[in-house]
C-alpha cells in the first residue's frame, strides 16, 4: 500500500552530471533562440514559402499540447472520477502541463514572424470562429491560466505562514501573506471549477489541433487526411496522458533516487491497453473504410512511417502494458510508456510534416541545426524547470507521516 | 503533372469529411452566383506571348515604381519554372503539350482570388480577407505571422518575407485592390498588350468564356478552370491544352473551407457542446463525491 506518501519539496543537489548536460544544450539552444529573433525565420530555418511550417510548430507546439495531456487525464480521474488512490501522480502531472504548455506558447511565439501581435487573438474585434487554429489558440491561452490557478493552491501549502523575503524587501512579507490567505481562503475552495474547466478546454483543443490540416486535403498524404482526424488527435492524447505520467514518475525517482510508486503506476497502466486499443480500432477502421489501405504497404516513405507509429507506438506497447507480468515491472512500464509517447510524437510529427506536401517544392522539408537546436534547448529548460520546482514546492510524494485517507481529505477540493 | 491514384484518394478524402460534416454538395456544377457581379480577370491563354508585360506592371505598381523594362523582357528565365513570392506577385511560365512538343505556351499565374479562400478561413485573426467585389485582401497589421495561410492555400500562393526579423508580412496579389478603388483595371490587365487578360465582372466573363468555347472549338478545350475548381475563384483561364500540362493544380469542384468551418461550428454551437460536458463533468463529480461520504457514514 501507498498509504505513507505525502508531497514535500525535494531536497537534493541541482547539479549531476546529467543536469550539467541539460544545462549546457539549454544555453546552446537559446543562442539559437537569439539568432531566431535577431535575423528573422529565413537563415535561421528551413521554412519556406511551400513548407510554411516545421519542426517548431509539429514538435513544439502540438507534440508538447499531447505530451501535457498527463495533467488533464490524471485530473479527471483523480477528482472528476473520484479513483483518490492515484492522488500522488496529480501534482506531477499538473507541473509537467502547467510547465508544457508554458512551452508551447514559448514554442508559438518563437515561430510567428509577428509575435508582437500574438494578443490580437484575444481581440473580440479580430475573433476569427472560423479558424481552428483560434480556438486552439484561445483554448491554450485559457487553459494555461486554468493550470496556473490550479497550482496556487500548492503555492499557498509551500509559503503559508513562512514567507521570509531578504531585509531589502522585507516589508513585502505582510502583503505576501496577506494575498497568501485570500488565496488560501477564497481561490481554494472553488478549484473543482477550474479542474472541470481544464478538462473541457484541453478535450477541445487537443481535438481542434486535428482539424487543422483538414482545410488543407490535396496536399496532405490519404494515410493522414481523414474527416475524424479531430477524433483521432483526442483519443491519442487521452492515451498518452497515463504514460506520460509513469514515465517521469520512474525518471523523476530515478534521479531523486526514491523508490518508485511500482503498484499506483501498474495500477494507473491499466487504462492505458484500452484507451490505445480503442484508438487503434478506430485508426484501422478509418484506414479500411476510405480504401486507403494499399498506401500503408506501398513502400513509400510515408507508409514506412505510418508502419512504424503504428506498430511501435501502438500495438507494441498495447501487447507490453496489458501482460500483467510486464505492466508490473518497472522495465517493463517504462519500455511501454515510452512506446506510447513516441508514438505520438511520431503521429504528430507525420501528421504535419511527413504527409505534408507542397504542390511545387522539389526538396523535402528538413530541419536545420538551428531549428532542432531551439527545440532541444526547449526541452532541456522544462526538465530543469521541473528539477527546480520539485525542489521548491511540495510535488513529489516521498515515504513520510500521515495517513493518505487524511492527506486526501486535506488536498481534496 | 499528371494524376496520381493518390490524387483521387485525397479528393475522396475531402468528399468523406462532407458527408460527416452532414453537407450535399449541391453547388456542384453551378458556380456560385452570389459572386457573379464580383470582379474577376479571364485570361485566354492561346493569346498570351509570354511578353512579361503583366510582370513589370506588377512590379511597377506593387513594388517598385522605377522597376526597369529591360528586366522584364528577358525570356530565358522560362527554362526554369517559376512561382510568385514576396518579390513578385505574379510570373509567366512556359509549359508544353506532350501532344504536340514543339508548340510552346505561356501562362501567368498568381493568387487566384477564390470564392471561399482557405486562408481566410483559416486567418485566426483575419488578416485575410475576402471583399464583396472580388479581391482577397491582406491587413499586416492585424497579422500575427502564423503562416496557416501558406499551408492552407490549395495554389501554394501566399509568400512570406523569411528574411525580414522584425516586421514580415505575407505577400500575394491583391487584384490591384487599390487601383479598382479607383475605378482603375488591375496593372497587369491594363498591360497586357494582347488582350490575354480580360477584366470584368465574373459573371460576364464566364459568359464570354462559354461563348468563346462555342465559336472556337478546335482553340479551346471545353473547361474553364476556375469556374468550379476549389468552389470557384475570380481568375478564370482557358488553354488550348489539358490542364494538367499547365502548372495549375487538379482540384475538387467544391470549396473546402464550410466543411472543417462547420466541424468548428459544430462543437460551438451557442457553446452548448462545451457547456453540456462541462455540466456532465460536474455531475459526474457531485454523484461521485455523494457516493463515497455515503460509504464513510456506513463505515
Amino acid at each position: 500500500m501507498n498509504s505513507h506518501e505525502i508531497p514535500v519539496p525535494i531536497k537534493a543537489k541541482f547539479f549531476t552530471p546529467g543536469t550539467t548536460i541539460l544545462f549546457a544544450i539549454m544555453v546552446v539552444g537559446f543562442i539559437a533562440l537569439a539568432f531566431r529573433f535577431l535575423f528573422g525565420l529565413g537563415p535561421v530555418t528551413n521554412l519556406t514559402n511551400g513548407y510554411g511550417w516545421g519542426i517548431w510548430i509539429a514538435i513544439d507546439v502540438s507534440c508538447g499540447v499531447a505530451l501535457a495531456a498527463g495533467g488533464f487525464t490524471t485530473a479527471a480521474l483523480v477528482y472528476i472520477f473520484h479513483k483518490e488512490k492515484y492522488h500522488l501522480v496529480i501534482r506531477p502531472a499538473l507541473l509537467t502541463a502547467m510547465l508544457g504548455y508554458t512551452f508551447v506558447a514559448i514554442g508559438v511565439v518563437t515561430d510567428l514572424g509577428r509575435y508582437y501581435n500574438i494578443w490580437h487573438v484575444m481581440l473580440p474585434s479580430m475573433w476569427q470562429g472560423n479558424s481552428a487554429l483560434f480556438e486552439v489558440g484561445m483554448c491554450v491561452m485559457t487553459y494555461l491560466t486554468v493550470l496556473y490557478i490550479e497550482f496556487i493552491p500548492i503555492a499557498v501549502e509551500r509559503f503559508k505562514g513562512k514567507v521570509n523575503l531578504p531585509s531589502l524587501i522585507s516589508f513585502l512579507n505582510k502583503i505576501i501573506e496577506f494575498f497568501i490567505n485570500i488565496a488560501d481562503k477564497t481561490l481554494c475552495r472553488v478549484t473543482f471549477l477550474f479542474i472541470i474547466a481544464g478538462v473541457v478546454l484541453s478535450c477541445l483543443h487537443q481535438s481542434s489541433l486535428g482539424t487543422l490540416m483538414l482545410l488543407t486535403p490535396t496536399k496532405m498524404h490519404p494515410l493522414w487526411y481523414t474527416p475524424i482526424s479531430p477524433l483521432l488527435f483526442l483519443v491519442s492524447a487521452i492515451a498518452v496522458g497515463f504514460p506520460m505520467v509513469i514515465f517521469e514518475s520512474i525518471l523523476a525517482s530515478r534521479s531523486f533516487k526514491l523508490k518508485p510508486e511500482l503498484d499506483v503506476l501498474s495500477s494507473i497502466a491499466r487504462y492505458t491497453p484500452f484507451i490505445l486499443g480503442f484508438y487503434l480500432a478506430l485508426k484501422v477502421g478509418d484506414i479500411c473504410i476510405r480504401e486507403v489501405l494499399p498506401y500503408a504497404f506501398d513502400l513509400s516513405t510515408e507508409s514506412i512511417f505510418f508502419l512504424i507509429e503504428l506498430i511501435f507506438g501502438v500495438v507494441i506497447p498495447l501487447i507490453i502494458l496489458s501482460t500483467k507480468k510486464y505492466r508490473n515491472s518497472v522495465g517493463g512500464l517504462f519500455t511501454g510508456a515510452i512506446l506510447v509517447i513516441l508514438g505520438v510524437v511520431l503521429n504528430r510529427i507525420n501528421f504535419f510534416l511527413v504527409a505534408y506536401q507542397p504542390l511545387y517544392q522539389e526538396k523535402a522539408y528538413f530541419p536545420t541545426i538551428w531549428e532542432m537546436l531551439v527545440t532541444a534547448g526547449f526541452i532541456c529548460t522544462l526538465v530543469l524547470l521541473y528539477r527546480v520546482f520539485v525542489m521548491i514546492f511540495p510535488v513529489v510524494s516521498v515515504p513520510g507521516k500521515g495517513d493518505a485517507e487524511q492527506l486526501v481529505e486535506m488536498k481534496n477540493v | 503533372m499528371k494524376i496520381k491514384r493518390r490524387d483521387f484518394v485525397r479528393l475522396a478524402g475531402t468528399g468523406c469529411l462532407t458527408l460527416l460534416a452532414g453537407d450535399v454538395i449541391a453547388k456542384e456544377g453551378v458556380g456560385p452566383s452570389e459572386w457573379e457581379n464580383a470582379y474577376g480577370v479571364l485570361v485566354d491563354t492561346t493569346v498570351c506571348v509570354g511578353c512579361r508585360q503583366c510582370e513589370w506592371a506588377c512590379k511597377k505598381t506593387n513594388f517598385d515604381p522605377n522597376a526597369d523594362k529591360a528586366d522584364f523582357e528577358d525570356k530565358s528565365v522560362f527554362k526554369k519554372h517559376r512561382r510568385p513570392d514576396e518579390l513578385s506577385y505574379t510570373v509567366v511560365n512556359e509549359y508544353h503539350d506532350p501532344a504536340k512538343p514543339e508548340a510552346v505556351y505561356t501562362m501567368k499565374v498568381q493568387c487566384m482570388h477564390c470564392n471561399e479562400p482557405a486562408c481566410v478561413s483559416g486567418c485566426i485573426v483575419g488578416a485575410l480577407e475576402k471583399t464583396k467585389d472580388g479581391p482577397v485582401i491582406y491587413d499586416a497589421w492585424k497579422c500575427i505571422g502564423c503562416r496557416y495561410c501558406i499551408v492552407a492555400c490549395p495554389f501554394q500562393i501566399p509568400a512570406y518575407e523569411y528574411d525580414n526579423a522584425l516586421t514580415p508580412q505575407i505577400r500575394k496579389c491583391t487584384l490591384c485592390f487599390n487601383r479598382l478603388k479607383e475605378g482603375k483595371k488591375p496593372a497587369c490587365v491594363e498591360a497586357c498588350p494582347t488582350e490575354a487578360l480580360i477584366f470584368g465582372a465574373r459573371g460576364k466573363l464566364l459568359g464570354l468564356a462559354h461563348s468563346k468555347i462555342k465559336t472556337h472549338p478546335d482553340r479551346y478545350k471545353n473547361h474553364i478552370y476556375g469556374e468550379h475548381e476549389i468552389g470557384g475563384t475570380s481568375w478564370l483561364y482557358l488553354t488550348t491544352v489539358d490542364f494538367k500540362n499547365t502548372e495549375l493544380p487538379e482540384l475538387p469542384s467544391y470549396s473546402i473551407p464550410p466543411k472543417t468551418e462547420k466541424i468548428q461550428h459544430g462543437i460551438f454551437k451557442w457553446f452548448i457542446p462545451p457547456i453540456a460536458f462541462y455540466g456532465l463533468l460536474g455531475l459526474i463529480m457531485y454523484s461521485k463525491e455523494n457516493n463515497k461520504n455515503k460509504q464513510k457514514v456506513e463505515k
